[in-house]
This record gives structure tokens, C-alpha cells and sequence, in this order.
């Protein structure tokens, strides 16, 4: 069943931009991606969005609709209630470039200090051997679409510029943890992750969680876990002693 | 990294939306609930902590008042006089001490909540605003998260959970002894006896499904495959710790209302056979 | 002439997917001068969109398994029309390039034993598809990435190569610009590899995104590369078919290889109806023997649902035309009576996920509805097997978009690992090429970007009224309709004329906006890329006379083993740009190789 739909779009770049309305026919089924596309094939052929799967793969359609960071094409247009208009904005934590499409160059930056993964003295070269128990938890996060919603969501650098220099952000504490808990890893970035990559500017306020659409739970199985074990190389008196002892790390 | 990718960055604007947020939903609900509540229970805290009288009745203690720590602790129990029996005296401040023992005890639950993973997101977000809910903006100019002092004492939470461990066994204790009468004789059964079993119980299931408990039963563990009875009671946490948030707002609300409930009977305003 | 940008390199990588990375990977460590370049953002390539996993012959699971069985298999299923020199090297060399994967930090699902695990997939004897869930492409490109990343090659991202440039015959490098700011881009490079993927945007329902316009196919073709059999289109047996907005979106191979069966409307197991004479003796025919194979694969045969994708995209699309579909057009694939729902929670999550987020389908309860969908495109660049050059010096071409490997049809799971493969071998036959030129290096004709610049910014002023998007529709419409899973000669016919009518509209089109990222501009510049490579598949089609794998046709529907099982179909471009058409012998196997493919199950 058609429908008319009105959208409220972000239009501008860096100079300035304000919303527009447009309404267009949409259908029973369809995402609010969709609908972006109704509005580019016929009222307006140069406003820019950035996608590619359409089927919440690749993490292309990040933009704030009423107000939420999301995908738009898992964005359900029947979750919405017709007769209001879809406000859709770009991501605001980034800078823009055009309409819906943001500069996220922020994030590439942050990918580029991460440590790559290193192989132990124990097994230095594939095929490894790795126990399923064992690689479980990184795969969570290896299952990271790099939306950037949760970047983009976290208020340490949303409302707070001035932090980017120093804060990685959710999807890169993941991957910290990622590397840590991986069984065949020999590089220790516990006191890096909290010294140099801003793991202590997180206040688990868990909003990274709440939009990933992977349903990674970023705060709880890693930026947490992230939290315990620095703890144990840098807070914990008895773990600090133990370790100096030459204690085990049990 | 070469220049293509990663273009040193000059400063360039966000997309001016002006609007704070655009979330149309009831964004405020969440924490406004969770800031009502958090400061009723402050509140009526302050208020049992410093009252200092009413919290026993023999067999049951105040969970505020659990260990008895002044000389006169019975004392508080009117009417009665078989106090020692019952609940675990800890004599460690003679009849000198005037003011609330409870304030020493409470230190612990406290720094244990205040330190939680999960109260941290709840008063952050409620009280402090940082931020109030997600994609709303905070009124914040400056942040520096738990970077400093005093919020980086917050990784010191692990003790404050080995101590509310203790806490657990007394009041584990106190809901045990509460099977027995108040001269003594076990086989008792009142509704302060299932107030004070429940207590202790959702007590254990929030300090069980801590964060901090998750890390150093398995956590901490690179090798899984290495430890498998660590890895099972990993698995136990873990499925806990998912519902740390339930546990942490029943066992506040059930701990004042146990402390209510002892107040009530020990005050008279409630009696018969039953309590 | 202005003043372009201008980099400077050894070797050009186009595309950022599985090719793309693996071979700039192998450039870089070779000692050239590398950089990527690719439409989207680092990481979004449509390799995410593999699901099912990586084909290897690691024998971790069946230790009977070994490059002999994957060479057999990957050549019956693409119907012997495979280069046979790319299969052998791709079964050789898989297990090496995915162990390569875990060791830059790759986490594959595990056996018992702690190694890689397999699954099966159609097509494969053995359980041989390395995989994480049913998120594997994902796993690779990410891994390919953050190796990229720490190897410090330099990524253009957002840019769109339009032409590449030539010294004579040689490659002297590539016109491109950037999507963002519209300025253009010159690249400097002796040696370009071509790993742009595929073309199926110009087909209505198809599990491909924007980016599968065909650009690569279409850059050689215009510089001189030589096009093969590029009538055989893979048609994925099961794409999702409801909510529209997702028509086509891909539903893994796994689901079947896990223990999903096809049912029509009427409930029956249907594929037990379309069992070809080839695969008769490696096929179950009853249900029992069927479902007794996935846990003894050495006494029963396999499932007919395993069938080779062609087969089954053609037995669905019967059943639907002979009235026994499902309610929105498709057939039913079944894995809620099959398997528990923990079971199918962990071992396809985002197919859970899909469905849950998409359709509201709950599949641990209810069946899911499928149709086919275009997928992959078999034809692509010629290139030499071992370097994988084309017919232009500097011009390398790996992945979708390189032609041969894969012959008629390509069995899942072989995609992932022809990527790895092939990509590196690319990426280091390039860079040796390079290195080969020394001083002698190819020098880009200011002419030809001055063209190229002209030709990119013509929409802009072209005084026509076309809208990109409308000519985009219509394409994929007539794709769709008249070259899709059946082929007739009329209609062919018919599309080769509606594509000749659209090139010709294409020079009126209008769009609207500057140069600053906007799309529809880009749709502009890609549909040159479509139409050219639409045309060269209408053609090709028409000129098959016979069915094979990804190419049906009603008017001939038997496979002739005598003429045109030793035949490719070259496309190439004539002078003055039509697209020439000829016939070219296919390379015949060594005997120790031919008698593997005659080897009994």
C-alpha cells in the first residue's frame, strides 16, 4: 500500500544548510533508505547519501533520523508513525562534506595507531591452532560493520571536540579489546588503550551499545572488560605486586 | 600512513543543525525515573541512617545496622534482652560511640554502588547530565571522563566488591539466624524472615553479577581452553551480569524496604505473631 | 591544459575488495609503490556481502580432501569451460592465502581440534569453506584492510577511476576524481590492477550494490583488453523476494549447506525433480540418503539442494512459473523443521538478522521466501593465468572482474578464495613489471586527460533532459526482462536495441548540482560503464547458441559438448568503439588434469 511520506532532510555543507521538505510515495516494507532514494531519483538528483549493501552489512547509511543515530536501511518505515514527517540529519559528531555525507576521516586516523596484531613465540606462524572458547569473545567484535554510529554517538568527542586528539572511541576500544583476548596475540596495549588512546575518557554511559546495529555489546564485553584488565596493570596493588613477583596472570 | 587516507585535517564545521537534539521520543523519561528514585533512596537512607534507634528487632537487624558494632547494640532491640544471640556482634566501638554505627557500615555498600559500572552510567547520566540520554547534548564545556581525580578512584571498584562480599555473609548470617525465635529456638517463619532471606539474596545476585566479579573469575583469562572450571563460572557471571541493571535497582529498593520493615516492627507500629 | 593533482606510483590497485587489498598487499611487499583506489570508503567493497566462506582444501575436517577434488569440482561446476590453468593454481594455492588471513589476525570458526572448521557448500565433494558464521566476507576484507593499513599503503577513498590513460600500448596510468570535491585526479603508474568486481547494478533484482557497474570490464575494454564469455551470469538460487525494498538481497548458501531444503507451495522437496544426468551419480535421490549425507559424507550422496547454483536457480524458476510459488513470487527454503533454533542462531546469525530486521521472519519458526537473484558475472578481463595480465602491457585484472576461472558457473565459496589467489599473484606480477621498466616509464598523453576531463564533464552542460536515474531503471528493467535467467534470441534482440536507444539518450543527460559529491553525476559517469558492459553480455548471449551454467537459453536448451564446449566468446572493442564480437578455442587441460574431471565420486 502506497503512502505519501514527507521527509525532512538535511541539505548544505560547510557553509550552512537548514532542512527541506520533500514528499514522496513510499510503500508497505520499506526502509527510509529507500525512500532517500525515492527523493534522489525524483526531486533531487545531486543530494548526496552515502550506501552501499542496503541490508545492514557494510555500514554505508549512517545519518540520524529523528534525532537517533542509525542505519537507514534498517531503518523500517512501518516503525514509524505515518502522517509525521522522518527528520533525517548527517552523523554530527564529523565534519560535513554534503547533505548526508559526512568527512569520518576521524576514524581512519584512530585505525592507523592501532598495534597489529602479532603472533606469540609459541605459535608464530598459521595455521595456529585456537580453541573455539578461545576466539569467541574477539569474534563479537570482529563482527564490527564500521558504521561509525557509535562514534558518532559518544558524547566525549559529540559534545566535546577538544577530545579527539586523545579518545579512540567505542569502535576502537573494541578492537583493543579484540587484540587483547585474542589467544594467539603476544602484544600487551593495556597501559597504551588507557594512556594514550583515551579508554579513561568513557563513562559508560553505553550509548555506543544502544546504537550498535550489530548488537555488539561494546560497553559491556569489551570497553568493561578493557576498564578490568588495565586496572590489573595499573590500579590494583595486589596484582601489581604479584606481577612483579613474577606471578602468573590468572 | 601516507597523505591520501588520512589528510592532515583541517578544521572544518559540523553540519549547523542547530537543535540540541532532535529525538522526538520521551528521551528524558529514563533518566528522570532513574534520578527520582536514586535520590529517594538517599533520602530515606540519610534519614534510618542518622535516626540511629529502631533497627532491631530480635531476630531481625537493619541491613544498615548489620554487624552490630557498638557495646549497646541490643540495647536498640526494646524489650529485649537476648540481642547476642541472634546477630553477629562485632563489640568494636564501645558505649562511648554516640553517633550511628551505620554510617561505618554503609561506607562499604556505598563505595560499592558509587564505583558500580552500572550506577556510574545511571548517575552520570541522571545527575550529572554527561549525557542526560544518547545524542542529546550535554551542558558540559569541559570533559575529562574518569581521567582524574577524584573519578579514576572509580577502578579501585574491585575492593569495594571483595568487601560487599562480606557484607553478603553477614547478612547472609542475619537472614539465617532470622529462622529462629527471639529466645533463640529455631523453626521460626515471619514475614521479616522472608524480607531478610530476599535480601541477602538479591544482594548476592547483584554482587554475583558485578563487572568486576565477571573479570576476576575468568575475565582476566586469555586461554579459556586452559581453565574450564574458571571458563564455567565465567559463563555463570556472564549470564548474571546481563541483568546486572535489574539486580542492582531491586537490591536498592529491597534493602530500604527490608530496613523500613525491621523499623516498623521494632517501633511497634506493626506487631502480632506474623512479623 | 590546468593543473590536475598528480601521484605517482609503481602500481595502481582499482578497488578496494578481496582482489583489491590482497593484490596491493603483494605489490607493496614486492617493494612497489602502491596505492588503492575505490569508489566507497575503505571497507565497504561488496566483499562484506560474502557470506558462506572461503574454499580451501585444507582437509581439516575430511582429510580425504585435496587440491585434485577441489580442481574436479570447481571445473564440473563451472561446466568444463574453466581455464583450466586458473583452476589448478586456485585449489593449490587457497589453503596457503587463508592461513596467510589468520595470520595477519583472522578469526575463522574452529574445529574440535582448534583448527580452521569447513563447511559445506554446493558443488564441493568435501566440507571445505573456511568461514566465520555466515559473515566470512566480512572477516576477510577486514583483515585485508588493517593489514593494508599497517603496511602503510596509500588508500584513495571516494575517488572513481573514469579512464585509463595509455602510452602508446602500454598503461602510463589512470584519470579519476574525487567524489567529494568533483576536482579530478591524475595517477602516474606503469602497471594498473583492475579489481573493481562486477556488474550486476544493471539487473532489477540483484544482491549487488551501486558500486557494480561494470567499470572495471568497461576501462579494458576501452584500453584494449579482450573480454571472455561474459554471457554467463551467475543467478544466486536464493535471494530474499519480500519486502520489495530488499528484493534480490542475497540469502547464503549455508542455509542449505546446514540442512535447508527447498519446498514449493505444495510442501515437496522440488530438487529431487531436477537432478541433471551430469551430477546423477553424485546425487541423492531419496530424502532419506539426502539427509543421512550430512553426517556421513562417505555412504550417502548429497542433497539435491547442493546442487551447482545454475541448477538450482533454474529448477526455483521453474517451479514458479508452473504456478507452485510462494506467496510473494518465490519458493520456500526451510530450516525451521530442520534444524533447533540455537542451532541455526549460531551458525547463521545474520541471516537471523536479516530476516528478524527486514522482513519481521522469524526463520528458527517459519520457512523463509526466496527467488534468484543476480549475482556474479563468470565473463570478465582475459588474462594470463599465472600473472594474471590482460592483452595490454601494465594492465592486470583479478577477482569478478577477471574472466576464466570460474567457466560457465562458480560454486560458492570459490569467489573468496579466487580473490586471494589471484589478487596476490596480481599485485606481484605488477609490481615485477614495473620494477622490469626501470627508467623507461610510460608518460600519460596531456590529450587524453584533457578528453577524458571533457567526456566526464559533459553531462553538465550537455543541454539535454535525461535523468540518470530513469536511464539507470530502464536498463535494468530490460536486463532483467530480456537477458535474466532464460534467454531467447527475439529478445535479445530487443535488448540490444533498448541498450543501443539508451547509449543514444545517455548523450542528452542532465544533472543537476556542482561537482561536490554529488550522485547524480557519479550515476552519470557509471552508466558509460553499464551500457558498454550490457551490450557486450547481450551480445555474447546472443552468440552462445547453446545452455551452460549461468547462460539458459529457451531456443537452445542443451548443452553441446562438441562446438561450444571448446569455445569462448571474446569481446573486444573495434576502432571507433563498436564492440566486436569473435570466437577463440579454449585451452585444453594436460592429460594428468583431464583425467581427474573424469574421476567417478
Amino acid at each position: 500500500m502506497a503512502y505519501d511520506l514527507t521527509l525532512r532532510i538535511w541539505r548544505g555543507d560547510a557553509s550552512g544548510g537548514g532542512l527541506v521538505d520533500y514528499t514522496v510515495e513510499a510503500e508497505d516494507g520499506e526502509v527510509v533508505l529507500d525512500a532517500v532514494h525515492h527523493v534522489q531519483a525524483q526531486l533531487a538528483g545531486d543530494m548526496a547519501v552515502r550506501w552501499n549493501c542496503k541490508a545492514g552489512k557494510c555500514g554505508s547509511c549512517s545519518a540520524e533520523v529523528n534525532g537517533r543515530p542509525r542505519l537507514m536501511c534498517l531503518a523500517r518505515l512501518s516503525t514509524f508513525s505515518r502522517g509525521e514527517p522522518i527528520t533525517i540529519t548527517p552523523l554530527r559528531t564529523f565534519p560535513v562534506i554534503r547533505d548526508l555525507v559526512t568527512d569520518v576521516s576521524f576514524n581512519y586516523r584512530k585505525a592507523e595507531m592501532v598495534p597489529a596484531f602479532t603472533p606469540t613465540a609459541e605459535q608464530p606462524t598459521a595455521p595456529f591452532r585456537m580453541a573455539q572458547v578461545d576466539v569467541e569473545r574477539s569474534q563479537e567484535f570482529r563482527k564490527c560493520i564500521e558504521c561509525w554510529l557509535c562514534q558518532d554517538t559518544c558524547h566525549v568527542i559529540r559534545d566535546h571536540d577538544d577530545n579527539k586528539e586523545a579518545f579512540s572511541g567505542p569502535r576502537f576500544f573494541i578492537r583493543y579489546a579484540e587484540l587483547d583476548m585474542h589467544p594467539n596475540d603476544a602484544l600487551d596495549r593495556k597501559k597504551l588503550v588507557q594512556e594514550d588512546r583515551g579508554l579513561g575518557l568513557c563513562n559508560i554511559t553505553k550509548c555506543c551499545t544502544e546504537v550498535c546495529p550489530e548488537k555488539i555489546k561494546i560497553t559491556d564485553n569489551g570497553i568493561i572488560p578493557m576498564k578490568e584488565r588495565v586496572v590489573d596493570v595499573k590500579y590494583d596493588p595486589v596484582r601489581l605486586f604479584r606481577r612483579r613477583r613474577g606471578g602468573d596472570d590468572v | 600512513m601516507a597523505a591520501p587516507t588520512t589528510p592532515a585535517p583541517p578544521e572544518r564545521p559540523r553540519a549547523d543543525i542547530g537543535t540540541k537534539t532532535l529525538r522526538t521520543d520521551a528521551w528524558w523519561r529514563a533518566p528522570a525515573i532513574s534520578a527520582f528514585v536514586l535520590t529517594a533512596f538517599v533520602v530515606y537512607a540519610t534519614i534510618a541512617v542518622f535516626y540511629n534507634k529502631d533497627y532491631y528487632y530480635a531476630p531481625y537487624i537493619s541491613p544498615f545496622y548489620s554487624p552490630c558494632l557498638v557495646a549497646g547494640c541490643h540495647l536498640a532491640a526494646q524489650g529485649y534482652t537476648h540481642a547476642r544471640v541472634n546477630v553477629p556482634h562485632l563489640t568494636v566501638l564501645g558505649y562511648w560511640w554516640s553517633i550511628s554505627p551505620a554510617i561505618l557500615i554503609l561506607i562499604f555498600p556505598l563505595g560499592y554502588r558509587l564505583t558500580c559500572y552500572y550506577y556510574r552510567r545511571t548517575y552520570y547520566r541522571s545527575y550529572w547530565l554527561s549525557p542526560p540520554a544518547c545524542a542529546v547534548a550535554e551542558p558540559h564545556k569541559r570533559y575529562t571522563g574518569e581521567t582524574r581525580f577524584p573519578l579514576i578512584l572509580q577502578n579501585v571498584h574491585r575492593y569495594f566488591f571483595y568487601a560487599g562480599l562480606v557484607l553478603n555473609a553477614i547478612l547472609t548470617y542475619d537472614a539465617v539466624v532470622a529462622f529462629r525465635t527471639h529466645t533463640g529456638q529455631w523453626g521460626h517463619f515471619g514475614v521479616g524472615t522472608a524480607v531478610l532471606l530476599i535480601n541477602a539474596t538479591l544482594l548476592w545476585l547483584y554482587s554475583l553479577s558485578c563487572h568486576s566479579c565477571r573479570h576476576i573469575v575468568g575475565g582476566r583469562l586469555k586461554h579459556f581452553s586452559r581453565h574450564p572450571i574458571r571458563f564455567k563460572m565465567w559463563g555463570v557471571v556472564s549470564k548474571l551480569n546481563t541483568r546486572h541493571m535489574q539486580f542492582a535497582w531491586s537490591s536498592l529498593i529491597w534493602v530500604a524496604l527490608t530496613d523500613l520493615y525491621v523499623r516498623l516492627v521494632a517501633s511497634g507500629t506493626i506487631h502480632g505473631a506474623w512479623v | 591544459m590546468p593543473e590536475y593533482e598528480r601521484h605517482t606510483y609503481d602500481v595502481v590497485v582499482i578497488g578496494a575488495g578481496g582482489s583489491g587489498l590482497r593484490a596491493a598487499i603483494a605489490a607493496h611487499e614486492a617493494g612497489a609503490r602502491t596505492a588503492v583506489v575505490c569508489k566507497s570508503l575503505l571497507g565497504k567493497a561488496h566483499t562484506v556481502m560474502a557470506e558462506g566462506g572461503i574454499a580451501a582444501a585444507m582437509g581439516n575436517l575430511w582429510p580425504d580432501d585435496n587440491w585434485k577434488v577441489h580442481f574436479r569440482d570447481t571445473m564440473r561446476g563451472g561446466k568444463l569451460l574453466n581455464n583450466w590453468r586458473m583452476a589448478e593454481l586456485h585449489a593449490k594455492e587457497a589453503p596457503e592465502r587463508v592461513w596467510e588471513l589468520e595470520q595477519w589476525g583472522a578469526l575463522f570458526d574452529r574445529t574440535k581440534d582448534g583448527l580452521i572448521s569447513q563447511r559445506d557448500f554446493g558443488g564441493h565433494r568435501y566440507a571445505r569453506l573456511a568461514h566465520v558464521g555466515d559473515r566470512t566476507g566480512l572477516e576477510m576484507i577486514r583483515t585485508l584492510q588493517q593489514r593494508t593499513v599497517q603496511l602503510g599503503v596509500d588508500v584513495y577513498m571516494e575517488c572513481t577511476v573514469t579512464d585509463l590513460m595509455r602510452d602508446g600500448d602500454r598503461i602510463a596510468g589512470a584519470l579519476g576524481y574525487w567524489r567529494e570535491s568533483g576536482r579530478f585526479v591524475v595517477f602516474e603508474t606503469p602497471a594498473v590492477v583492475l579489481a573493481t568486481g562486477g556488474i550486476g547494478k544493471s539487473w532489477k533484482v540483484t544482491s549487488n550494490s551501486w558500486e557494480y557497474t561494470g567499470d572495471g570490464h568497461a576501462l579494458a575494454l576501452r584500453a584494449g583488453a579482450t573480454l571472455l564469455n561474459m554471457e554467463f551470469i551467475q543467478f544466486h538460487p536464493t535471494g530474499m523476494v519480500w519486502p520489495p525494498s530488499v528484493r534480490g538481497l542475497l540469502v547464503t548458501e549455508s542455509v542449505r549447506g546446514d540442512g535447508g531444503v527447498l519446498r514449493n507451495s505444495e510442501g515437496r522437496r522440488f530438487m529431487f525433480d531436477y537432478i541433471p544426468e551430469f551430477f546423477k551419480a553424485e546425487t541423492a535421490d531419496t530424502e532419506e540418503e539426502a539427509d543421512r549425507w550430512y553426517d556421513d559424507k562417505k555412504n550417502n550422496r548429497r542433497p539435491p539442494e547442493l546442487l551447482p547454483r545454475d541448477e538450482v536457480a533454474r529448477a526455483i524458476n521453474s517451479e514458479i512459473k508452473a504456478g507452485r510459488g510462494s506467496p510473494h513470487g518465490g519458493v520456500f527454503l526451510d530450516i525451521a523443521s530442520r534444524r533447533s533454533p540455537e542451532y541455526i542462531e549460531k551458525r547463521l546469525p545474520s541471516m537471523y538478522h536479516q530476516f528478524m530486521e527486514l522482513a519481521e521472519v522469524d526463520i528458527t519458526r517459519e520457512p523463509m521466501e526466496i527467488g534468484p537473484t543476480c549475482h556474479y558475472v563468470m565473463g570478465g578481463v582475459e588474462v594470463d593465468p599465472d600473472s594474471a595480465a590482460s592483452r595490454v602491457p601494465g594492465l592486470y585484472a583479478a577477482g569478478e572482474v577477471a574472466g576464466g576461472m570460474h567457466g560457465a558457473n562458480r560454486l560458492g565459496g570459490n569467489s573468496l578464495s579466487d580473490l586471494l589467489v589471484f589478487g596476490r599473484r596480481a599485485g606481484e606480477h605488477a609490481a615485477a613489471y614495473a620494477s622490469e621498466i626501470g627508467g623507461g616509464r610510460p608518460v600519460v598523453p596531456d590529450e587524453d586527460v584533457t578528453v577524458g576531463v571533457r567526456t566526464a564533464l559533459a553531462p553538465f552542460d550537455s543541454g539535454g533532459a535525461e535523468n540518470p536515474y530513469r536511464i539507470q531503471q530502464e536498463l535494468q528493467d530490460a536486463m532483467q526482462d530480456l537477458v535474466g535467467i532464460i534467454r531467447r534470441e527475439q529478445e535479445m534482440q530487443l535488448a540490444l536495441k533498448t541498450i543501443h536507444d539508451l547509449q543514444e539518450r545517455s548523450k542528452a543527460l542532465a544533472v543537476e548540482g556542482n561537482r561536490q559529491y554529488n550522485p547524480g553525476w557519479n550515476l552519470a559517469l557509471d552508466l558509460r560503464n553499464m551500457l558498454l558492459v550490457a551490450e557486450a553480455v547481450a551480445l555474447a548471449a546472443m552468440e552462445r547458441k547453446e545452455s551452460r551454467g549461468g547462460h539458459t537459453r529457451d531456443d537452445f536448451p542443451m548443452t553441446d559438448y562438441d562446438f561450444w564446449g571448446k569455445r569462448n566468446v571474446v569481446i573486444e572493442l573495434a576502432g571507433g568503439g563498436a564492440v566486436h564480437l569473435r570466437l577463440q578455442d579454449l585451452p585444453e587441460p594436460p592429460p594428468e588434469l583431464a583425467a581427474l574431471l573424469e574421476e567417478p565420486h
